[in-house]
């Protein structure tokens, strides 16, 4: 059972990592604020996604993984809200670099 | 070989080198205010390494210095809040020549 | 091998702390520090301080931040060039910096041994009290006079920024804080959000005593998320005149006070409990100290009156 439990978190943390990495070649790579702003956020909200999937298995009771969920949920809320907003003020002829 | 508490500690000394740097040398005001924050958060984690070496009694780390560390930060915020606010009213007032002129104090919306 | 994460995020820390000295950019600037901030809160976790990480991450990195980013907004855009300075001199305080890192990392590198250290004494007043957390038992128990003087620090902060009203102005409402493109999304963060950062914020405070988080933490969280709604335009800021808010920056310090000075009666001196009500007091001492925080903090941020009062 923690074999599994292991295989899982090892295979989804990685999983999670690749997105990571996706994302932030995505980052330092694309050529506008909003290429650059997609490649951040689809990957990374995957990526984080998979990590918190990853990490479940290994929280010691229901409420530390409740706690997982709703940090995951959170960033989520944050992180869409924050890219909208960098969105539409570069679309409004903020910094263009 | 160098243990990771001694690493944060080296870590420390260079914010504040690179703090003091900034705090000496930027004309704008603002800059100074930025470079003596970091000179103060290497201070704090200097006092977190001392707590980290201060472990005792069954603790991870000595929780005299985490408090006061924690006590600093609010502290070095509020300090930060004043001379930011004293910084915006002189340059209201047109008595810097570093800053650019401002905006009107006044908020722009009717009130 | 293990100590490759630590050598990373050292190395992380150091080329943003670089980058925020050196940005021409005045906003580049303040972005750089928002993110030493937040890797310093990483590095505090690597320090077995969770609690100081959480500070670090909510006022160090996020209170500061916006504080510092609505000073840009306010400053203008571009960075006026000041004076060039001589070569010479970049050269000299590079030198004097460059001495005064080497003497902190010879003590760094040459500690004094054993170190000298506390603990056991803030665990004896542990088992006394009764809380699981030693940084709450030496904020509010073993050291409560210094977190009673920060609080008075606060509040002379708040008054000190208040002062700075010009004087037609005095007792009316800190500009608006409604950000420049006040839209959709962030509209419903912040009325999403709230309810939800009121009830974390709670709970870090009511965890406080057993596990990491408390007081400062929970109440940067309250301040945050009444910046926020201030910031969406959904509330405008209070005018400073206001008994309530006025009643509510002083709360803190007066019930903490109350409970220093009820200690002559009903314990052996200044700030001292019996150890069976201890952990009620220090409760209640904290919900007061945190709903004052938030406040104190969430007026700091908003800074001195830009509207007379209405």
């Amino acid at each position: 059972m923690s074999l599994m439990a292991d295989t899982l978190t090892i295979a989804a943390v990685s999983a999670g990592l690749f997105f990571f990495l996706a994302g932030t070649v995505g980052l330092l790579r694309f050529p506008d604020t909003l290429t650059r702003l997609h490649a951040l956020t689809k990957a990374d909200n995957l990526g984080f996604g998979l990590i918190v999937l990853g990490l479940l298995p290994q929280s010691p009771d229901v409420a530390s993984g409740l706690k997982l969920v709703v940090v995951w949920l959170l960033v989520q809320l944050a992180g869409a809200s924050a890219s909208q907003l960098i969105a539409q003020f570069a679309s409004k002829g903020g910094p263009s670099a | 070989m160098i243990g990771s508490t001694t690493l944060y500690g080296l870590c420390a000394t260079g914010l504040v080198a690179i703090g003091l740097y900034g705090l000496v040398l930027h004309p704008s005001p603002l800059r100074k205010v930025i470079a003596f924050n970091l000179l103060g958060s290497g201070t704090f984690i200097l006092f977190g390494v001392a707590a980290q070496r201060g472990a005792a009694a069954g603790l991870l780390a000595d929780p005299v210095p985490q408090a006061m560390v924690i006590t600093g930060i609010v502290v070095a915020f509020a300090a930060t809040a004043v001379a930011v606010a004293l910084l915006l009213r002189l340059v209201e007032s047109g008595g810097s020549t570093l800053e650019p002129s401002a905006p009107d104090p006044q908020d722009d919306r009717p009130s | 091998m293990s100590l490759l994460p630590d050598f990373a995020l050292m190395l992380l820390i150091l080329i943003a702390a670089v980058w925020t000295v050196s940005a021409r950019d005045r906003r580049d600037s303040v972005i750089g520090f928002i993110v030493v901030g937040l890797l310093l809160s990483l590095a505090w976790i690597r320090l077995n301080s969770v609690d100081v990480a959480l500070t670090e991450a909510a006022v160090g990195g996020g209170a500061t931040g916006l504080l510092l980013l609505r000073a840009c907004a306010r400053l203008g855009p571009n960075e006026t060039e000041g004076v060039s300075l001589k070569v010479s001199l970049r050269i000299l305080t590079g030198v004097l910096c460059t001495v005064v890192a080497v003497a902190l990392a010879t003590i760094v590198l040459y500690p004094i041994e054993p170190a000298p250290t506390l603990a056991p004494t803030a665990a004896a007043h542990m088992g006394e009290i009764g809380l699981g957390n030693p940084v709450t038992v030496v904020l509010l128990a073993y050291r409560a006079i210094d977190t009673l003087l920060e609080k008075v620090v606060l509040v002379l902060a708040l008054i000190g920024v208040w002062a700075l009203t010009p004087d037609p102005l005095w007792g009316g409402a800190p500009g608006s804080l409604r950000a420049q493109h006040s839209s959709g999304p962030l509209t419903f963060l912040a009325q999403v959000l709230p309810p939800v950062g009121i009830v974390i914020g709670v709970y870090l405070i009511w965890n406080g005593a057993d596990r990491p988080g408390g007081t400062f933490q929970g109440g940067t969280v309250l301040a945050a998320m009444w910046l926020l709604v201030m910031m969406a335009d959904l509330r405008e800021p209070p005018e400073i005149r206001l008994h309530t808010l006025r009643r509510l920056v002083v709360l803190g310090p007066v019930v903490f006070l109350v409970a220093g000075f009820a200690g002559f009666w009903i314990a052996n001196g200044f700030l001292s409990y019996p150890p069976d009500l201890a952990k009620p007091i220090i409760v209640l001492v904290e919900a007061a100290l945190a709903l004052s925080i938030a406040v104190i903090l969430g007026m700091l941020v908003a800074g001195p009156a830009a509207r007379a009062p209405r």
